[in-house]
C-alpha cells in the first residue's frame, strides 16, 4: 500500500498541482495532508476545496498553525507578514472551507504510525523537530514505529535504534530509502508550497508498505505564475520572491 | 552451542547448505546451492543470540542495505537476503580463493607486485564510489582476486552509502572499523570521505613493502588518534629497496589532511600505473623517523586544525575527475591542438582537483613490421613523448597534475577508449579535423571515440571562415 504525504501546501496552486500530477502516475493508495493548507500563497480556496475532495474520497488532512490561525486570532508570535496574510486568507474563504478546518483533527494515530502537523510530544505547540533532540523527544512520546510530520519545510529523516540514539539523515530525492523494521522512523517531509532548504522545487514523499520504502520527491512546478499570484493579491511581494530562492 | 538448524544438507528458502566456510565472531558462512543457479554462492548468516552486541545487527542490516545496491566485477554480485523478522540471511556470490591477508602472511613483495596488488585495490575503490559506497574497512582481510585478476572488495558491514541512512551512526561505540587500517577521519567519527578507502589501502601497500604497521595495532582511543598528528617511519627506512616512487604514493595516502591524499582510486591508480610519472616531493626524501621536534610540531598543528570539510561521495568525485586530452602531435596539426589545449583548461579551471592526462597516438600499420624508427632513424616514440609534453607546457599546470602517454596502436579510435576505460577517465578532449569526403565516408577517429567513449566527449573543431559564396574556405583558431 502506498501512502503519499504532502506537508504544508500553503495555498500554492501550481505546487500541490505539480505534486498531485506526479502521484498520480505512481498509483498511490491513500493521501496525507499534514496541515498547513494555507496562509502565505495565493489560492486558499482552491487548495482547501482541492483537499476536501480528496478527504470525501478517504484521505487524511490534519490541521497545522497557518489553518489554525485563520480560524482564531493569530498566534502573536507570527511575524507581520503571516497575520496579514492569515486576515487576507480568511477573506477568501466560504463558511464551509472554515467549517471543513474547524472540524481537522491535530493527529492520525493507527497502524504504527502517528502524524501531525509539527511533533509528537506537543502537537498543538507547533514546535518544531529541527535537530536529534527534538526527534528523540518525539520518539519519547508514542510507540509507534513511524512518525510523519511536516512543519519544518525541509525533509530530513531521523532513525532511532535498540541504543536509543537517534540519527539525522538528509534523504536524497527519488532514492528508496529501506526503512528497517529494527529500528524507529521520524520522517519531516518537506513543504510543498514554500520549500525552505534552498531546493525551490516542490517536495513530497511517498512511504510503500508492500516495499517498507520511504521515497522524497522534489518536483519542479511553475513557481513564475504562483510568485506573480501573490504579487497581485496583494500580498507581500517577498512571499513570492522566496519560492525563487526556496528560501 | 550449534544451530541444529545449520548443518550441512539442511535448507534456507531453497538454499541448501553444503559446507562452513568460515565461522566468525558475527556471522556464519556457508556454501550453500540452489537448483537451477550456477554461480557458486556464500550465505551469511548472522549470530544473533541474546546479548549480542546490537552492534552485530547492524552491521548485518547495513550489509543487507548496500551489497544489492552494488554491481561490477569488484563487488560479490548479490543474490538473495532473508526477511529480518524471520530468518536472516545474506546469499551473494562466492569468491574462491585467499583473502589478500592469506597472501600477506606467506609471501615478501617486491616494489612492483605492492604497485599491482595496489592498482588493482585502487581501482575497485574507485568503482564503488562511484556508486555511491565507501567501504571504510579496507583490510587486507576484506580484499580477494578473480581468477581474472580484479580485486574484490567484501563484507560492507561497516560501510556508508550516502545516499541512504547511516545505521552504523546509531551505535555508541564509535569509532569503527579496523584499528591498524582506519583513517585520522575515522577515528574522529567521520564515515563519509571516499578518501578514507584511500588511506587503508596505503597502510595495505606499507605493510605489504616493508612487513609492518604504519601504526601498530593500537588498543585504546589514545593508541589511534596517534595517527592524527604522528607520521608513521616512512617505508624506505625499514626497506632500502622501497622506491622512492613507491615511498611518495604510500605516503601521499598515508596523509592526515583528506585533501592531501590522491583524490579518488582512479588517480591513485594512474600514481601506481606510471611509476615514472610520479612526481617525487620532500616526502620520497625523507629516510628516517620524525625527529621529536618535528613530531611536537605536527601535535601542535594537529590541535590547531579545523574540522575537515564533508563533501558528498559524488560530488567529491565530479571535483577529481580524469580529462584525457588525445593530441595530434604531427607536422602540420598546430592550430588545432592549440585549440585542443584551450578547450582543456577551461574544463580544468572549473574543477580545482582534476587530472589531466595527455595521450598522443602513433599509428602503426596493420600489417608489416614496425621498426618504431623515423627515416633518419630516430626512435619515434620518444619523439611523440616530447612533442607531447611540448604541447602541454603552455598550460602550465602543476605536475603532478599531468601525465603524458604515448599508444601505439593500428587502430587509433580503439586505442583512445580503451585507454580512458581503463583508466576511469571521465572526460575526453578530442579534435577533428576538417570534413572530407573520405572520412565522412569512413568515419573519423573522433566520430568513433564519440561512438565508444565511456564517458563524455568534448569534441574540439577549428571554426571556418565562409567567403562570400558560402563555401569554407580555410580556418582560423578562434575555436
Amino acid at each position: 500500500m502506498k501512502t503519499a504525504f504532502f506537508a504544508d501546501i500553503h495555498a500554492n496552486r501550481e505546487a500541490l498541482e505539480a505534486c498531485l500530477r506526479h502521484a498520480e502516475k505512481l498509483q498511490i493508495d491513500r493521501y496525507a495532508f499534514l496541515g498547513d493548507l494555507i496562509g502565505y500563497g495565493a489560492d486558499p480556496s482552491w487548495a482547501i476545496d482541492t483537499v476536501m475532495d480528496y478527504h470525501s474520497r478517504g484521505a487524511i488532512v490534519l490541521l497545522g498553525n497557518h489553518d489554525e490561525a485563520v480560524l482564531s486570532r493569530p498566534e502573536m508570535s507570527m511575524h507581520d507578514d503571516a497575520r496579514y496574510v492569515v486576515s487576507w486568507t480568511r477573506s477568501q474563504l466560504s463558511t464551509a472551507q472554515m467549517n471543513f478546518l474547524k472540524e481537522l483533527p491535530l493527529v492520525f494515530d493507527k497502524y504504527e504510525m502517528f502524524m501531525t502537523h509539527a511533533n509528537v510530544f506537543k502537537p498543538q505547540g507547533w514546535e518544531y523537530v529541527t535537530n536529534v533532540i527534538d526527534a528523540k523527544k518525539s520518539f519519547s512520546a508514542t510507540f509507534d514505529r513511524f512518525i510523519f510530520c511536516g512543519h519544518l519545510h525541509e525533509p530530513v529523516l531521523y532513525h532511532q535504534g535498540a541504543t536509543g540514539k537517534v540519527v539525522q539523515f538528509i534523504p536524497v530525492a527519488g532514492v528508496d530509502i529501506p526503512m528497517g523494521i529494527t529500528r524507529r522512523w521520524l520522517a519531516v517531509i518537506g513543504s510543498v508550497g514554500q520549500p525552505r532548504d534552498i531546493n525551490p522545487a516542490a517536495c513530497y514523499a511517498i512511504y510503500d508498505s508492500s516495499r517498507n520504502t520511504l521515497t522524497y520527491f522534489r518536483v519542479p512546478y511553475d513557481i513564475a505564475t504562483a510568485s506573480k499570484k501573490i504579487a497581485d493579491a496583494g500580498l507581500p511581494v517577498w512571499l513570492g520572491d522566496r519560492l525563487e530562492r526556496g528560501v | 552451542m550449534t544451530d541444529i538448524r545449520f548443518s550441512p544438507g539442511s535448507s534456507i528458502d531453497g538454499f541448501r547448505l553444503e559446507s562452513r566456510i568460515h565461522a566468525g565472531g558475527m556471522a556464519t558462512i556457508w556454501r550453500v546451492t540452489k537448483e537451477r543457479v550456477s554461480i557458486p554462492m556464500a550465505m551469511k548468516i548472522p549470530r544473533l543470540k541474546d546479548g549480542d552486541d546490537s552492534s552485530f545487527v547492524v552491521c548485518f542490516e547495513v550489509e543487507q542495505m548496500i551489497l544489492p545496491r552494488l554491481s561490477g566485477p569488484h563487488v560479490p554480485r548479490f543474490v538473495a537476503a532473508g526477511d529480518f523478522s524471520e530468518q536472516p540471511y545474506l546469499v551473494m556470490e562466492h569468491i574462491p580463493g585467499k583473502s589478500l591477508e592469506s597472501l600477506i602472511s606467506e609471501s615478501q613483495f617486491n616494489p612492483h607486485e605492492v604497485a599491482s596488488v595496489g592498482l588493482r585495490i585502487a581501482k575497485a575503490l574507485h568503482d564503488i564510489h562511484r556508486q555511491h559506497v565507501i567501504h571504510l574497512d579496507v583490510t587486507p582481510d576484506n580484499v580477494m582476486f578473480r581468477a581474472s585478476g580484479e580485486a574484490v572488495l567484501v563484507d560492507y558491514g561497516l560501510s556508508r552509502h550516502e545516499q541512504l541512512p547511516d545505521l552504523m551512526a546509531e551505535e555508541f561505540s564509535l569509532p569503527m572499523g579496523t584499528a591498524p587500517y582506519i583513517a585520522p577521519e575515522q577515528v574522529l567519527g567521520v564515515r563519509s570521505d571516499p578518501r578514507s578507502d584511500i588511506f587503508s589501502l596505503g597502510v595495505i601497500l606499507y605493510q605489504m613493502i616493508t612487513g609492518e604497521l604504519p601504526f601498530d595495532d593500537p588498543k585504546s582511543m589514545a593508541g589511534l588518534k596517534r595517527r592524527l598528528y604522528l607520521a608513521p617511519v616512512p617505508p624506505r627506512a625499514m626497506n632500502k629497496k622501497c622506491p622512492k616512487w613507491l615511498q611518495e604514493i604510500i605516503l601521499t595516502c598515508l596523509e592526515v589532511d583528506p585533501r592531501n591524499r590522491y583524490g579518488s582510486g582512479a588517480q591513485l591508480a594512474l600514481a601506481l600505473e606510471n611509476p615514472s610519472q610520479v612526481v617525487l616531493t620532500s616526502r620520497s626524501d625523507l629516510e628516517n623517523p620524525d625527529s621529536l621536534m618535528t613530531k611536537l610540531k605536527r601535535w601542535i598543528s594537529f590541535s590547531r586544525s579545523g574540522p575537515i570539510a564533508n563533501r558528498s561521495v559524488s560530488r567529491h568525485l565530479d571535483s577529481v575527475l580524469i580529462i584525457m586530452a588525445a593530441v595530434d602531435v604531427s607536422p602540420g596539426m598546430e592550430t588545432l591542438s592549440d585549440a585542443i589545449r584551450l578547450a582543456v583548461k577551461r574544463i580544468y579551471q572549473g574543477e580545482r582537483n582534476a587530472r589531466i592526462t595527455c595521450v598522443a597516438i602513433r599509428k602503426t600499420p596493420l600489417v608489416g613490421i614496425d621498426l618504431g624508427l623515423d627515416d633518419e632513424g630516430n626512435n619515434m616514440y620518444v619523439q611523440y613523448l616530447s612533442a607531447l609534453k611540448h604541447w602541454a607546457q603552455l598550460m602550465e599546470l602543476p605536475s603532478d597534475r599531468i601525465s603524458f602517454h604515448v599508444l601505439e596502436s593500428p587502430d587509433p579510435a580503439a586505442a583512445l577508449v580503451h585507454y580512458a576505460r581503463a583508466n576511469h577517465v571521465e572526460h575526453i578532449v578530442i579534435g577533428a579535423r576538417g570534413s572530407s569526403k573520405l572520412r565522412r565516408f569512413l568515419g573519423s577517429v573522433s566520430s568513433h571515440v564519440v561512438a565508444e567513449a565511456p564517458c563524455s566527449v568534448t569534441v574540439v573543431r577549428l571554426h571556418e571562415t565562409w567567403d562570400a559564396s558560402g563555401q569554407g574556405s580555410g580556418y582560423s583558431s578562434h575555436g
